[in-house]
């Protein structure tokens, strides 16, 4: 039986790719088409700060899957082509140039931007962002050893970053305006820890600290700090967040709120579009509100959520937020969005770099972060998806085999 | 493949691997993950398909173990990759048990 519906996917990334990928593998059998204004297959971004900075990876090896996968599945992947406008009425998106596209079913999957940085010489060659392979590559030309790298913003982008130049032979310097690491993320301690880590390997951190402007003869030379002091660097990186790419879903009059608004199955307020990953503002059933979230297992997660629901199969998505980060030799990882707690309790050694602290509300685990202690967080997540009572005393205590705790 | 092409090595006592903790051991260059599960042994390649992690220190639920990295979970008895962001299968090794030894078949070539 041949199906002659065409499923339109605008931004070829994480997100977009699992859409296209659910479909196929649910069976649907119309046209695919995934649109994106890289030059890329689908790439993960998450190598961007880590090992492809490094350059330890190629381009090729980044993407989700080789073109002949996307072959063999008989999606049509049209890059370097932006998408302007969606036209609900027509049932038709138009790309740059004028060319439309007639679409029975569209997912939106556009992702977020980096938010710029608006003071002087923000421009000049030597200042990066770093969102896509394109920083990444730049950023890695123009790194030479021993230059000094200043990271505007002390956040994950920002300290991968640092790290990952230090590897790479650089001073970094990083300045962040609050007065802490990580803060909209972490607990105060675990800020307190991500101080010292990377003061220990070698980062010069420096909190409460912002940027006046950037200065240099047609490339950067210096930045200049609020009170006159200036610092000499030959490149910069500023990671203060990402703006969510919902312009055209708002020009097509969907409703928007911090992101696209959808629904548990990732549905908009138009019932032949879908939206999924970085874009979207999604309940969540377990934390008890809307989030946005921009994350690696959200842009998966919902993508194949997405697809599903565009084939009508449509179930409802909540999960456990869940985030990791690399930085020097210690692997983050992160449960949950631990708002209120009443309870920490930290397994494990701060000091040896591999613990797991837990976020406890009347004794339910409402959040944690491991560093070098995976395994011990995934269980938790399962304890915390459970919603199984525990005590701050058993999971501290080393005797307290985790498992356990699960059977129980 | 003919069993003639197999090569057994022992790796492991089975006192070593419990229902709850595999343990990694290497044959030449190939790494791989020893599993018990309903009381059988079972053998698969210990480096996910994803990026690079030893699936061994990784979480074991309902007969899958769970990358530590990025969460993909494949089946321990026949190393299906079963979600993403794995799409590639690990590779199943024949084990048969002799005496105490946990004895691991690998192909001779690949030694
Ligand atoms: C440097 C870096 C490191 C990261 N590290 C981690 C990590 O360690 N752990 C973790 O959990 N997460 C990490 N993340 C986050 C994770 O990569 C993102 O959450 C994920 O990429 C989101 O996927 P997405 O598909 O929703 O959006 P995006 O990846 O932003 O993709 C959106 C795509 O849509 C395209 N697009 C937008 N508008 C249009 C248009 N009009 N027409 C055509 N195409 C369009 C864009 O070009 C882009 O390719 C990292 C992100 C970055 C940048
Ligand atoms: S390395 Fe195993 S899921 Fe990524």
């Amino acid at each position: 039986m041949s199906d002659d519906r065409t499923f339109v996917i605008i931004g070829a990334s994480q997100a977009g790719g699992w859409v296209a990928q659910t479909l196929r593998n649910e069976g649907f059998e119309g046209k695919v088409i995934l649109i994106g204004e890289e030059p890329y297959l689908p790439y993960e971004r998450p190598p961007l700060s880590k090992a492809a900075l490094l350059g330890e990876v190629t381009v090729d090896s980044t993407y989700f899957w080789q073109q002949e996968a996307l072959d063999e599945a008989n999606i049509e992947v049209r890059l370097n082509t932006r998408v302007t406008a969606i036209d609900r009425d027509a049932k038709e998106i138009e790309i740059e140039g004028g060319d439309r596209i007639a679409y029975d079913k569209l997912a939106i999957t556009t992702g977020a931007r980096v938010r710029k940085l608006p003071i002087e010489g923000a421009d000049l060659p030597g200042v990066f962002y770093l969102r896509t392979m394109e920083d990444t590559l730049a950023i890695r030309a123009a790194v030479k050893d021993g230059a000094t790298a200043m990271i505007v913003g002390g956040g994950w982008i920002g300290l991968e970053c640092a790290a990952t130049l230090t590897k790479l032979g650089c001073k970094s310097i990083v300045v962040e305006a609050a007065d802490r690491l990580c803060g909209r993320a972490v607990t105060p301690e675990i800020s307190d820890w991500m101080y010292k880590f990377h003061t220990e390997h070698g980062v010069d951190v420096r909190l409460s600290t912002g940027i006046e402007k950037f200065e240099g003869n047609g490339q950067l030379e210096r930045v200049v700090l609020p009170g006159g002091d200036t610092i000499d660097c030959s490149i910069a990186v500023v990671g203060i967040g990402v703006i969510p790419n919902v312009e055209l879903a708002q020009d097509a009059g969907l409703e928007i709120d911090n992101g696209i608004v959808v629904d548990e199955c990732a549905r908009t307020s138009d019932p032949d579009i879908v939206a999924a990953g970085d874009v979207t503002n999604h309940p969540n059933d377990l934390l008890g509100r809307r989030i946005r979230l921009e994350s690696y297992e959200n842009a998966q997660n919902q993508g194949i959520t997405a697809g599903k629901a565009m084939l009508d199969k449509a179930e409802p998505y909540s999960e456990i937020p869940w985030f990791w980060s690399d930085q020097f030799d210690a692997n983050l990882q992160m449960i949950g969005l631990p708002q209120d707690w009443d309870e920490t309790a930290t397994r494990g050694d701060e000091a040896s770099n591999e613990f797991v602290t837990f976020y406890l509300k009347d004794g339910i685990i409402d959040g944690a972060i491991s560093v070098n202690n995976p395994r011990d967080l995934r269980v938790g997540k399962r304890l915390m998806q459970g919603k199984k009572q525990v005590t701050a005393a058993e999971l501290v205590d080393p005797e307290t085999k985790m498992q356990a705790l699960l059977k129980r | 493949m003919s069993d003639a092409n197999i090569e057994f090595h022992a790796v492991a006592t089975t006192a070593e691997v419990t229902e709850d903790e595999p343990k990694a051991v290497s044959i030449g260059r190939m790494d791989i993950g020893i599993y018990k599960l309903d009381g059988e042994f079972y053998a698969i390649d210990d480096i996910c398909t994803h990026a690079y992690a030893c699936m061994t220190d990784g979480y074991i639920d309902d007969g899958q173990i769970e990358c530590p990295l990025h969460g993909a979970c494949f089946d321990i008895k026949t190393g299906k990759a079963l979600t993403a962001p794995a799409t590639i299968d690990l590779r199943p090794y024949e084990v048969k048990v002799e005496g105490d030894q946990i004895m691991v078949g690998v192909p001779k070539a690949e030694d």
